[in-house]
């Protein structure tokens, strides 16, 4: 189904984030004339087109949108890995929720290669998803007025590395010194829907 | 050089934003009400994006530190200068501007556009991600650049206040409420609260109710778009909006009633239709 955002955005529902990230990168390899936005998310791609010619763009996301349904998933790219210091403020009480030691935490952190699910928040905040289960957690009850750029933390079903200083409720496992958002490089951030991702020990 | 003797309520260096970044998480930023910028910039002979000053309320006193061609257009001031048409500031003069007779936001170019240090592309304060220069202080030095292009226009009349009436289509979320919701929404006003900003015009009025529980998945937000929150208040999302959001849209209004919206100033009514 392709739902109408106003005069200018078209909202396609993918039902899956596999297939947002198939139809993203479907339409920015080829590009149609006046899209000026195309944001994946977890089941919809907006797609905001000033001056298009609706009804032929409609068309396209269509059949574009049944054939990224049946593809398959996008391992073909590669993979960006992060290394982790392991020293978060929050490490010792992840551990204490998830009824684990601290080693098997960073153990089930680094094991699996993450997917860069969509951006929000904040410019390069990432939503890695693919996070082992047993690391799901909630939000803190109080949010820090200030989280350092860097941080990597999870909450709910994800993780994420602070792209600046912020306030933030997110769990605070580690740090990185990798930057994933710099304002002076094209692409400003690191991390792209449909990136896949590693977390490594420092 | 033009140097900031006093902002008003608030002040910006805005241009025409940072389109094409929002799957990166960067809002797009620019002008709110961007017709009256690019008119701005219009009549002092400027390409219709170079970079100027976003008041809020007016009340702002510039130094001009180098003589310079300047014009204002949005909310016309009730005193301080002419609206809608391009003025000549000698060197050394310093420009006192009044508040505005209706509306909120009075845009200022000058010849040759402001010339800030751009980040991504853009001279916009974005005052949701903080990208950008700053707000404009007391004492903040702003650099103009080198005039393009010939002064051609010598006069726009400004328009008056355009009734406070917002055209929406449906969607992308109307099946997230009761049904004839839209229509609801339509049906008497709603009044722009305090806490109104570049991210959005935050409105009081009648509940909008769902129908449906739950949490919808994050999605792309547009700009103009009417977001619902749990307590049922609709926000209409300015330039400075979150690029996704996971609170469902009821409508979007028209490309060409944003700038309406962004003129709305805390207490004044406003109202939705379906028609147009």
């Amino acid at each position: 189904m392709i739902r109408t955002a106003g005069e200018h955005g078209l909202l396609v529902e993918t039902g899956s984030l596999e297939a947002s990230h198939r139809l993203d990168a479907a339409l920015r390899a080829e590009r149609p004339e006046e899209v000026v936005e195309i944001v994946p998310g977890p089941e919809t791609v907006l797609v905001v087109a000033p001056g298009a010619d609706r009804e032929r763009l409609r068309a396209r996301l269509s059949s574009l949108t049944d054939q990224v349904r049946e593809g398959a998933g996008m391992t073909d790219g590669p993979v960006v890995t992060i290394p982790v210091v392991y020293d978060g403020a929050d490490l010792e009480s992840v551990a204490g929720l998830a009824g684990l030691p601290v080693e098997e935490v960073i153990a089930r952190h680094t094991g699996r290669e993450l997917v860069v699910g969509w951006l929000g928040f904040a410019p390069g905040f990432a939503y890695l998803t693919g996070l082992d289960p047993v690391l799901h957690m909630p939000r803190l009850d109080t949010p820090r007025t200030s989280v350092p750029a860097g941080s990597v933390a999870v909450a709910g079903p994800y993780s994420a590395v602070y792209p600046a200083a912020s306030p933030g409720g997110w769990r605070l496992l580690g740090r990185t010194s990798t930057p994933v958002w710099d304002v002076s490089a094209d692409p400003p951030s690191l991390f792209r829907p449909g990136m896949r991702v590693r977390f490594e020990p420092a | 050089m033009i140097e900031v003797v006093a902002p008003g309520p608030y002040a910006t260096v805005q241009d025409l934003g940072r389109p094409g970044l929002a799957h990166l998480g960067v809002p797009c930023s620019g002008a709110a009400d961007a017709p009256s910028l690019r008119l701005a910039n219009r009549l002092v002979g400027n390409p219709e994006g170079l970079a100027g000053v976003e008041l809020t309320f007016g009340m702002a006193r510039l130094r001009f530190h180098d003589a310079a061609w300047v014009a204002l257009a949005g909310a016309p001031l009730a005193s301080g200068a002419d609206m809608g048409a391009p003025f000549w500031v000698p060197a050394g003069a310093e420009l006192r501007l009044g508040p505005p007779v209706w509306g909120l936001r009075t845009y200022l170019a000058v010849r040759g556009g402001i010339e800030v240090e751009p980040v991504l592309g853009s001279r916009s304060t974005d005052s949701l991600s903080g990208l950008g220069p700053a707000p404009l202080r007391p004492g903040t030095l702003l650099p103009v650049g080198r005039p393009l292009g010939e002064i051609s226009a010598d006069l726009a009349p400004p328009p008056g206040p355009r009734p406070a009436v917002l055209r929406i289509l449906p969607g992308p979320r109307d099946d997230w409420f009761a049904p004839g919701a839209p229509a609801g929404l339509c049906a008497r006003p709603y009044t722009v609260t305090q806490d109104s900003n570049r991210v959005g015009v935050r409105l009081r009025g009648p509940e909008v109710v769902r129908a449906r529980r739950g949490e919808l998945p994050s999605e792309g937000m547009v700009l103009g778009a009417v977001q619902v929150p749990p307590s049922g208040q609709p926000i209409v999302f300015l330039a400075d909006h979150p690029p996704t959001g996971g609170y469902p849209v009821i409508g979007v209004v028209r490309a060409a009633d944003v700038p309406v919206a962004a003129q709305l100033r805390p207490g004044d009514e406003v109202r939705f239709t379906l028609r147009g």
